[in-house]
């Protein structure tokens, strides 16, 4: 199984993604999903920026990915979607429906924000180009079992192994909204918040992420322990997303997992101090998302 | 423009039939559509009696099949795509590929509407649908301005229908997980969000509380308006601060832009609210009706009548209205 690293989630400045992406190349990881897909007003890295960065990271052997915005509500995000599947150097990966209309007859990738849910679905989309697809985050493994037994041939299936889960887009803009500013004059407040900003019950229990117009779960999804089902399953790519620290721990971990058969046990371990807040895993076994179902609880 | 009314039951339908509905929609009684509550929906019978009804009073019938199945469950998808061309509904609402797929395949002559859990928001979007499906017409996800709608309406191969009034979803529908993070049941895979069989209410010394799956979805002072516990519409802490850090409780209601969104060339004002009452839906159906008419008839000199409004807001979460995306005033 090959790890990627999705797109980053969250608005970091320029010079932190930069870097980011320059030590990404020395980690052991086969695919690099690149670009912004959150928010059209992130602007610290604009297309141009992108494919320099993606160039770079293909020239040092990564397979590279350049990933489209999810929700697209004004015209200008619409042609910054249609520029970007113009572009012939890499694959793209549609998260709009969008996109899969733009790219239809060329090879592309969905991401988890395309839904697809059954078999039928799937074959309609490889009919289209499909050449790849990112399990949506609520399915099960018993879902993804179903699906792989009947996916057409040299269909790879790619599933979010590590981070926090999207869970839903809006126009409006929960960031902005927390500090009373209008969306249009937010003050670029997400640069603050590299790994969002965290929501709350009222009695103290973590529950969501707010991280602009996305609404994320608080709990980082972590499916350690079903690799090796994975694999079975003939899952092609497990999905790191990225998060502000510890990513050479986590990075390291899947990798120990996946290459050298590290005893699962000591990679729990390993990750126990990484999490933003907590673990979850809950729709990988049919559950609710922020159920953790398999994650051992290490005394805080 | 079409007046497209909620069907949640028999009685529903009949009470959008005879206050003035174009056209109504109804689902049956499973997840195959996204209003799965108990005890709401229709049989094989029902629908059978509200077909008859509508069309004999001159309405057009819709049937939703806009959830999206799994391969455990693909079968009861399909049976109903087979019950709905069976019993000659208008249109199929539908959100999911497959389901389309199947439907344009087997039954090209039934025709097909784009649910909002399709969540289309542009035209690249709504292209798609149109070339592999026929799709005739598209329901617009919540989150788009007028001037957006109207974008998405010049450029578009088919007609677009928005929301007219009704409970606020904001997020985009047919991408919120909100729901099933919490209790492992969505709109995509159940059919309902926050479902009825994880809500708990409890009085306890620090107020009402409402939990939906163990999570404090919002806790209530003596006296406030207490409300359902939507996920998104509950009050949560974000950095020392609390309150609806997402959205309030609120109804969406257009009745102030009528003119706008008719001269903007939008085909059909849908209201939601099959889990609704047959009061609910006759009430609305005919405040709809005669602002649409009055609309049609002087769009220069139309306003929303007070009694209108009041009758709206009177049915409304929180009893507050919005105009939501629309006009944006948090932009």
């Amino acid at each position: 199984m090959k790890l990627s690293i999705g797109p980053i989630q969250y608005y970091w400045p320029r010079s932190k993604m930069l870097e980011f992406y320059d030590w990404i190349v020395t980690q052991p990881i086969d695919i690099i999903y690149l670009g912004e897909t959150v928010c059209a007003k992130r602007r610290e890295l604009g297309l141009d920026d992108w494919l320099v960065l993606a160039g770079k990271l293909q020239q040092a052997g990564k397979e590279v990915v350049l990933s489209t915005m999810t929700l697209l509500e004004a015209g200008s995000e619409l042609g910054a979607v249609k520029r970007l599947c113009q572009q012939q150097d890499y694959c793209i990966e549609a998260n709009d429906m969008a996109a899969v209309a733009l790219l239809e007859g060329r090879p592309f990738i969905t991401g988890p924000g395309i839904n697809i849910y059954n078999d039928r679905t799937l074959a309609k989309l490889v009919d289209c180009g499909l050449k790849r697809w990112v399990l949506p985050v609520e399915l099960s493994r018993e879902t993804l079992a179903d699906m792989q037994a009947k996916r057409p041939d040299q269909v790879e299936t790619e599933v979010l192994v590590y981070g926090r889960l999207p869970l839903a887009y809006s126009a409006r803009c929960y960031t902005a909204r927390h500090y009373d500013l209008p969306k249009d004059a937010c003050a670029f407040r997400c640069l603050d918040h590299p790994d969002g900003l965290l929501l709350s019950t009222r009695e103290g229990q973590p529950f969501l992420t707010l991280n602009g117009i996305q609404t994320q779960s608080a709990s980082t999804c972590n499916l350690l322990s079903a690799l090796t089902d994975m694999r079975k399953l003939g899952v092609d790519i497990a999905r790191i997303s990225p998060q502000a620290a510890h990513m050479a721990t986590i990075i390291s971990t899947f990798h120990d997992v996946l290459q050298q058969g590290l005893d699962l046990a000591v990679a729990s371990e390993r990750l126990a101090d990484v999490y933003p807040v907590d673990a979850c895993d809950g729709y990988w076994y049919g559950g609710a998302g922020m159920d953790a179902l398999s994650i051992p609880r290490v005394a805080l | 423009m079409e007046l497209v009314c909620p069907a949640g039951n028999l009685q529903s339908l009949k009470a959008a039939v005879d206050n003035g509905a174009n056209a109504v929609y109804f689902g049956l009684r499973d997840d195959t559509n996204a209003r799965h509550f108990a005890g709401l929906n229709f049989t094989a019978k029902t629908a059978h009696d509200g077909l008859r009804y509508a069309h004999d009073h001159g309405v057009r019938v819709f049937m939703a099949i806009n959830t999206y199945p799994q391969p455990s469950n693909w079968s009861r998808w399909q049976a109903a795509v087979e019950q709905a061309a069976g019993l000659g509904v208008d249109a199929l609402i539908c959100a999911d590929i497959g389901v389309m797929d199947f439907a344009a395949n087997q039954f090209p002559e039934l025709p097909l509407h784009l649910s909002v859990q399709g969540s289309a928001t542009n035209d690249q979007a709504i292209r798609f649908y149109h070339r592999h499906f026929g799709i005739r017409r598209v329901v617009l996800p919540r989150v788009l301005s007028v001037r957006q709608v109207e974008q998405v309406v010049q450029n578009s191969p088919v007609a677009i229908e928005v929301f007219g009034f009704g409970s606020l979803c904001v997020m985009v529908e047919g991408r919120c997980l909100l729901s099933s993070y919490a209790t492992g049941c969505s709109p995509n895979t159940y059919g309902a969000c926050s479902p009825a069989k994880d809500v708990v209410w409890q009085d306890t010394a620090e107020g009402l509380e409402t939990r939906l799956n163990h999570v404090l979805i919002d806790r209530y002072a003596e006296g406030e308006n207490t409300g359902y516990p939507t996920l998104c519409k509950g009050r949560f802490e974000v950095a020392g601060k609390t309150g609806y850090a997402i959205e309030e409780p609120v109804s969406l209601n257009t009745l102030g832009i009528l003119p706008q969104l008719q001269s903007i060339g939008v085909s059909a004002i849908k209201i939601e609210g099959r889990q609704r009452s047959p009061a609910y839906v006759g009430r609305v159906t005919r405040v709809l009706r005669a602002a649409l008419d009055a609309c049609t008839r002087d769009p220069q000199h139309y306003q929303p009548e007070p009694d209108w409004m009041a009758a709206l807001a009177a049915v409304s979460e929180g009893a507050q209205t919005t105009l939501g995306a629309y006009d944006r005033p948090w932009q």
